[in-house]
């Protein structure tokens, strides 16, 4: 609820809005990206941001995180708390078990299902996903052949952030114009295939949560 | 305190929701300006706001990106702000000081071991004094993500007697390296600004300021300041003594350390630079009943300390790294006051601090519902794909068969990731040029063939001097430049002696004739294996240099060419 009072606006809110968040995947998946994505929409959106990313290693092929905070109150730690994280999103389906002591009681696990396979003793992706499927919430998506129906696998990421949107507290619609502000420069075909991917994603979570 | 862009109001009204958070979203005309920085672009940013005339620097994670956003920086550009990578630490901090002689302010930037690099340049630079405002900015890596050990520059600075800024958020990172220049200015000697890894790479909105005018060139008003015979350098030391009364003073005054009371006097707590905000997290809205005393500017506030240590009979300090801040306190002699942190347990002595650990320390319960599954396997950093030095390794495993293993020194780069599996191909990584030396040291015990593997940059920052010692001995061992054309591993920054490596090692005296390159490509594969072979077998210094541009450089520049 908002009033308008000469120059100033004033949003009534009556509790705290906190959404701390686990992007999980392996160097070189770009999990930056839907950061930024994020923080370009928070930010619109009036939000405070802290975000705690791994450098060094993201071109190596190892195991990267990021913490992503957004909240309407002051932030103080860059990293999440164990059990405080309400959102796991994961570009990668073993990756997203890496960070589950930090999943909170009421949090979602948001993950692709495409295993990247690097290392010799990757684990048989059934008994990945019968771990997953344990968990209380979750959802399982095959972001890259939904990209891939899209027009670009390279939409895959923004997929991803779609199907975490609805356990995101920030409206929809300003995740979609920070799309617009991040791949402006690529031009409008880019533009709205990177938002058809985003809606694809989200119906699905929608579908399946 | 950072983040703060709204007042908030709490207004009780009555009806179904009695209580409403009012929050005053924007003023249209006064919109402050928010940016979204990582704590080393809000250092780099609060620089040039600050007036630098130069920033001066080596790669090294987590202290790399200071420089790269200078680099990429229009006002940076305008200005012609000096930003080109210096060959190592040390004579990047040689470079701020002599630019410091001149008048103008600099900066010199590093990672943590950088600065044991640095350390002549450093110590000294504090004894000679500073004329134009010198920062030292050092940036450890706690947990080593990406280092060979976790040491604590606090002490550095103890050392050298400088005083230490150590922000706690983004929002003072900025502050610090805008207002550093002037606290150098005004104590005349180098200024540390400590960060660490957590803070370095962690992202949160900094509302910039006024962008000061650099200084003007000028000399020092004293000639002989810069200069360190004993004679002038005792008069000195004893002018540095006498400015620690100075630094404290300037501690105790400082916005950037307070005492916060706090009700329950059972317990005080000391926190320093980011600990405090895992502290805070804890106790949102000012919520923390214990005394606390938060240091973000060294020497130790005394007044605030001493006044703790009346309150409170246990005192719990909370600092990134060593216990230094927890070893002052705790003192000799155990009687007085119980110093609780890393040394007794309550924080693990190594590693870096998160808001579990001080969950822990502070009594609180920790909730964890889920467990990490078993299936889940490490996955460990790898050279890419099509690496070049993956096919020096190959080759070089194949030429070493026939000899004992435990004889391959390295160094650290990408091609440290050599000890792994599928190569296993190096024994040693200490510190920056030490391959070839630990070569030499080991030829010189009898371990022959004897073999160094070294990057160009490495090579560059501190090989050429092992080289020559090599060379003059006619050590017995093979130096492999494993040459990429890039920093590589801290994300492709120039290289120092690009195009100069083959008159580098001739330059040092290294025989032509065992000097050779080679492309290092799977149809080389043979070839490399004889070349390698050769010069395992001959009694003197032979260099190999495998050259092949690092495949993330080449296809950063062909997107970019695009």
């Amino acid at each position: 609820m908002t009033i308008e009072f000469g120059k100033t606006t004033i949003q009534l809110i009556n509790q705290r809005m906190k959404s701390d968040i686990i992007l999980a995947g392996v160097g070189g998946q770009g999990i930056l990206s839907i950061a930024t994505v994020l923080g370009e929409a928070a930010l619109a959106d009036g939000l405070l941001i802290k975000q705690a990313e791994t450098h060094g290693m993201s071109q190596r092929g190892g195991a990267v995180y990021s913490h992503m905070r957004i909240s309407d109150q002051p932030i103080f730690s860059d990293l999440i708390p164990g059990g405080a994280a309400d959102l796991i999103l994961s570009v990668e389906p073993m990756e997203s078990l890496r960070y589950l002591p930090y999943l909170s009681e009421t949090g979602y696990l948001v993950t692709n299902i495409t295993p990247f396979i690097n290392i010799p003793n990757y684990p048989e992706i059934g008994k990945v996903m019968e771990e997953i499927r344990k968990l209380p919430r979750f959802i399982a998506i095959d972001a890259d052949t939904i990209a891939k129906e899209v027009g670009s696998s390279r939409a895959s990421n923004m997929v991803m952030l779609g199907a975490a949107s609805p356990f995101i507290d920030i409206e929809f619609s300003k995740i979609e114009s920070g799309i617009r502000t991040i791949f402006e420069r690529k031009g409008e075909s880019i533009v709205n295939l990177n938002l058809e991917a985003l809606r694809r994603g989200r119906a699905f979570a929608e579908e399946n949560r | 305190m950072s983040n703060l862009t709204k007042t908030s109001i709490i207004g009780l009204f009555s009806g179904p929701n009695p209580l409403f958070l009012v929050s005053i979203l924007k003023f249209n005309n006064l919109t402050m300006q928010k940016h979204l920085f990582l704590g080393v672009e809000a250092i780099g940013q609060g620089a040039i706001d600050g007036g630098m005339s130069g920033v001066y620097a080596y790669p090294g994670t987590p202290s790399t990106e200071i420089t790269e956003f200078i680099q990429d920086n229009l006002l940076a550009e305008k200005r012609n702000i000096h930003r080109k990578w210096s060959a190592n630490e040390k004579t990047a901090l040689e470079t701020a000081l002599g630019m410091s002689y001149a008048g103008k302010r600099a900066m010199a930037c590093m990672k943590h071991v950088g600065l044991n690099v640095a350390a002549d340049a450093f110590i000294n630079a504090a004894m000679t004094g500073i004329n134009g405002g010198l920062i030292v900015t050092a940036a450890d890596d706690p947990s080593m993500h990406s280092s060979q050990n976790e040491q604590d520059s606090r002490f550095y600075g103890k050392f050298a007697m400088v005083p230490i800024l150590e922000p706690s958020s983004q929002q003072e990172a900025y502050d610090m390296a805008r207002e550093g220049f002037a606290l150098s200015e005004q104590t005349k000697v180098p200024v540390m600004l400590r960060i660490t890894t957590r803070l370095a790479h962690s992202r949160a909105g900094v509302i910039c300021k006024e962008v000061l005018d650099e200084n003007q060139l000028s000399l020092p008003t004293d000639p002989r300041q810069f200069i360190l015979l004993p004679a002038i350098a005792r008069r000195k030391y004893k002018g540095l003594l006498a400015s620690q009364e100075l630094f404290l003073k300037l501690s105790e005054e400082s916005k950037y350390n307070c005492y916060e009371d706090g009700e329950d006097k059972s317990l005080g707590i000391v926190a320093c630079g980011i600990a405090y905000n895992y502290l805070m997290e804890h106790y949102p809205n000012d919520s923390c009943p214990f005394p606390v005393v938060k240091v973000s500017q060294y020497p130790l506030p005394k007044n605030y300390i001493h006044c703790l240590n009346q309150e409170c009979d246990k005192i719990l300090v909370l600092e990134e790294g060593a216990p230094m801040v927890e070893e002052m306190l705790k003192g000799f002699f155990a009687n007085g006051t119980t110093i609780k942190g890393r040394l007794d347990g309550t924080l693990p002595r190594d590693g870096e601090l998160n808001p579990d650990l001080i969950a822990k320390a502070l009594g609180k319960e920790l909730f964890q519902e889920f467990a990490i599954p078993e299936v889940v396997a490490n996955r460990p950093p790898a050279l890419c794909i099509g690496c070049g030095h993956q096919d020096v390794y190959v080759a070089m495993n194949e030429a070493l068969d026939k000899y004992s293993k435990g004889r391959v020194f390295s160094d650290i780069g990408c091609y440290t990731l050599g000890a792994l599996p599928p190569y296993e191909t190096i024994y040693s990584c200490v510190d920056m040029g030490a391959s070839i030396t630990m070569a030499k040291g080991a030829a010189d015990a009898g371990l022959v063939p004897s073999v160094a593997v070294i990057g160009d940059s490495t090579f560059a920052h501190s090989g050429i001097t092992g080289l020559l010692d090599a060379v003059n001995e006619k050590s017995s061992i093979t130096v492999v430049i494993s040459d990429n054309e890039s920093v590589s591993m801290t994300g492709g920054q120039d290289s120092s002696a690009f195009g100069k490596i083959e008159s580098i090692c001739m330059g040092v005296g290294v025989d032509p004739a065992h000097i050779h390159t080679i492309v290092p490509l799977k149809k080389n594969h043979d070839e490399m294996v004889r070349l390698f072979s050769q010069e395992f077998a001959y009694d003197g210094v032979s260099v190999i240099i495998p050259r092949r541009e690092c495949i993330q450089r080449a296809s950063r520049r062909k997107r970019n060419e695009k």
